[in-house]
């Protein structure tokens, strides 16, 4: 196996020194080309994580190294190359037009006084047309559906081609099938040579995708490895603090509480 | 498409100049309304009064719309608030007591009132800022508003004391007339004393028009496209509290055109800042001059400036909050 791309060591973070720490001595390793789900409980210190490899939050203790040189070392524009962020959500107070929103994923690969170019709007189209959203450039962003508005900050991303793709909760707001169109561009992401970094609470959509999982809870890492090592009843229970089962419908992964609502 | 872009670039430029030169002609001299032509070339106090009264106030009327539509545009989009207007970080209501406080103790001479002006607009930004860092809740956007409202709510208390203080017969008529807004004390000297920090901001301003866009959208995103979010946000904020001080001091409390005009600048040219600023600029410099050309011909008096952007800014925005046809196609 090829040398992990990002190796994160000892990491720990906390908002303010009274409180417990949101990320907790975490460690692990990410090979490049592969998905890999941080999975966990909400509060779990996810996003937290997310922010900490992006560099947007300075960790107390702890190193990450992106293809082995600390994150620090890079200046901020490097960064924006090669490691990339659809948050959660976005709130866009101004009506841009997708086509316009889109193309400020090309901010990195521009000066800070140059404005974009031709090449920059036929990326972005591009990206548009991934996601299967080209139809939509035109249109002002607050008249998307969130649905529309999910897949919208994924193509802003996807033409800032980054090396790495972090995506925070990228499923959790999507209905059915625009949660499978998410999931195939990651899958293609990945076979074009992105590596792919999400959080999520759904072990489902861990289960469809990922090749490695992180499991967290209380900002700490209960388990980390491949999908047949960490994905089973035992560790997921304890992840989420209730009793699951993990059972296969047709060849796929399917989580189950064993809890009972009411009596 | 390419002659489109090239011929709104020139209608954009263009606009204003012509306005401008038009402008110099109007006035109340020799008879109210428009001034013929001949008058310029062989009426001694005609010359004088277009090159020595008419044309450093009306540049100045041009920089002034310029300078609040710009910032007015930039704070918007920095604070990702559309109702913020330029002067609201404590700068409109610093000015305002630093001119007070001039004609009460110091002199009424418009350069002592205007760098007394100035100095208490940036000291009403400075203020507003440390308080801003010092509040313990919420994020730094809602903290510098917090801070800019109970700092503008301070210097107007403190300026009502003023007034209360102020002569009534002299001094008091004199502060409500600053604060009402003018240009009609404008000077080549004013100009000159506006004139580099206006340019400097303006200049900042156009060139990182469409990194606004990137400023406008969260931390953590801006971030990961690379922005140097502090710093950016602080210079842009820097040249846009600058511009605002300087024509506050000169020109005194004129309001709404920070407000309005990037609206209506958005409305033609959509929300894209590489696109609105810069029509936001040119009809904020027309703008001014068409208000201050009314200011000046209107009555055989002056109106003060504040009062006509005033009721122009109020009616234009009722008028587009109530009318969707306003949308231009892009």
């Amino acid at each position: 196996m090829s040398s992990p791309i990002l190796k994160v060591n000892e990491l720990t973070f906390s908002y303010s020194p009274s409180v417990n720490a949101a990320v907790n001595k975490v460690t692990f390793e990410i090979p490049p080309q592969t998905v890999t789900a941080i999975l966990g409980p909400n509060g779990a210190g996810k996003t937290t994580l997310l922010h900490l490899l992006l560099g947007l939050k300075t960790p107390l203790t702890g190193t990450i190294l992106l293809q082995d040189k600390p994150i620090s070392n890079y200046s901020r524009h490097e960064l924006s190359q090669n490691i990339g962020l659809v948050p959660q959500s976005e709130y866009i107070p101004f009506e841009y037009t997708v086509l316009e929103y889109v193309t400020l994923g090309r901010a990195p690969y521009l000066g800070p006084l140059e404005l974009p170019g031709k090449l920059d709007t036929e990326i972005a189209r591009h990206s548009l047309n991934e996601v299967g959203l080209i139809h939509l450039e035109n249109r002002p962003i607050p008249a998307l559906s969130g649905g529309e508005l999910q897949l919208v900050l994924l193509a802003r991303s996807l033409c800032q081609k980054p090396r790495v793709l972090l995506l925070d909760e990228p499923t959790s707001h999507l209905d059915l099938s625009n949660r499978n169109v998410t999931l195939q561009i990651m899958n293609r992401l990945r076979s074009t040579g992105t590596t792919i970094v999400f959080t999520t609470h759904d072990p489902e959509a861990a289960a469809l995708i990922a090749d490695k999982l992180v499991l967290m809870r209380s900002g700490q890492v209960l388990n980390t490895g491949s999908m047949d090592e960490v994905f089973t009843a035992d560790s997921l229970s304890r992840t989420y603090g209730t009793p699951v089962e993990v059972v296969r419908v047709d060849g796929m992964r399917v989580v189950k509480s064993m809890e009972r609502l009411g009596g | 498409m390419k002659t489109n872009k090239t011929f709104i670039t020139l209608l954009l430029l263009l606009a204003p100049l012509v306005i401008l030169l038009v402008s110099l002609f109007i006035g109340r001299y020799p008879k109210p309304l428009f001034m013929p032509f001949s008058i310029l070339l062989n009426d001694q106090l005609g010359q004088n009064l277009v090159y020595n009264l008419r044309l450093p106030r009306l540049i100045t009327a041009a920089l002034l719309g310029m300078s609040l539509a710009a910032a007015g545009g930039v704070m918007q989009m920095l604070f990702r608030n559309p109702l913020v207007e330029p002067g609201f970080l404590g700068v409109t209501q610093g000015a305002g007591f630093g001119a007070a406080l001039s004609i009460l103790f110091l002199s009424t001479s418009p350069l002592v009132v205007e760098l007394t002006a100035a100095s208490f607009a940036v000291i009403g930004l400075v203020l507003s800022y440390f308080i801003a860092r010092r509040i313990r809740f919420g994020g730094w956007v809602l903290r510098l508003i917090l801070s800019g409202i109970a700092v503008s709510a301070l210097f107007s208390a403190g300026l009502g004391i003023l007034k209360y203080m102020a002569d009534p017969t002299s001094q008091l008529p004199e502060i409500v007339f600053w604060l009402l807004g003018g240009l009609w004390s404008v000077t080549w000297t004013d100009l000159w004393y506006i004139l580099p920090v206006v340019v400097i901001g303006l200049v900042i301003i156009f060139l990182m028009r469409w990194r606004l866009n990137l400023l406008s959208l969260s931390d953590e995103t801006a971030f990961s496209l690379g922005v140097a979010v502090g710093r950016e946000r602080t210079l842009l904020l820097a040249a846009s509290v600058a511009v605002t001080a300087v024509v506050v001091s000169v020109a005194g409390i004129v309001g709404w055109i920070g407000l309005i005009i990037p609206h209506v600048a958005r409305r033609i040219a959509g929300a894209n800042a590489a696109a609105f600023i810069p029509v936001s600029m040119s009809l904020g410099a027309i703008f001014g001059i068409i208000c201050d050309d009314l200011a000046r011909v209107l009555t055989t008096g002056e109106i003060p400036l504040g009062i006509i952007t005033s009721l122009i800014g109020a009616a234009i925005f009722l008028v587009m909050m109530t009318s969707r046809s306003m949308r231009i196609a892009r």
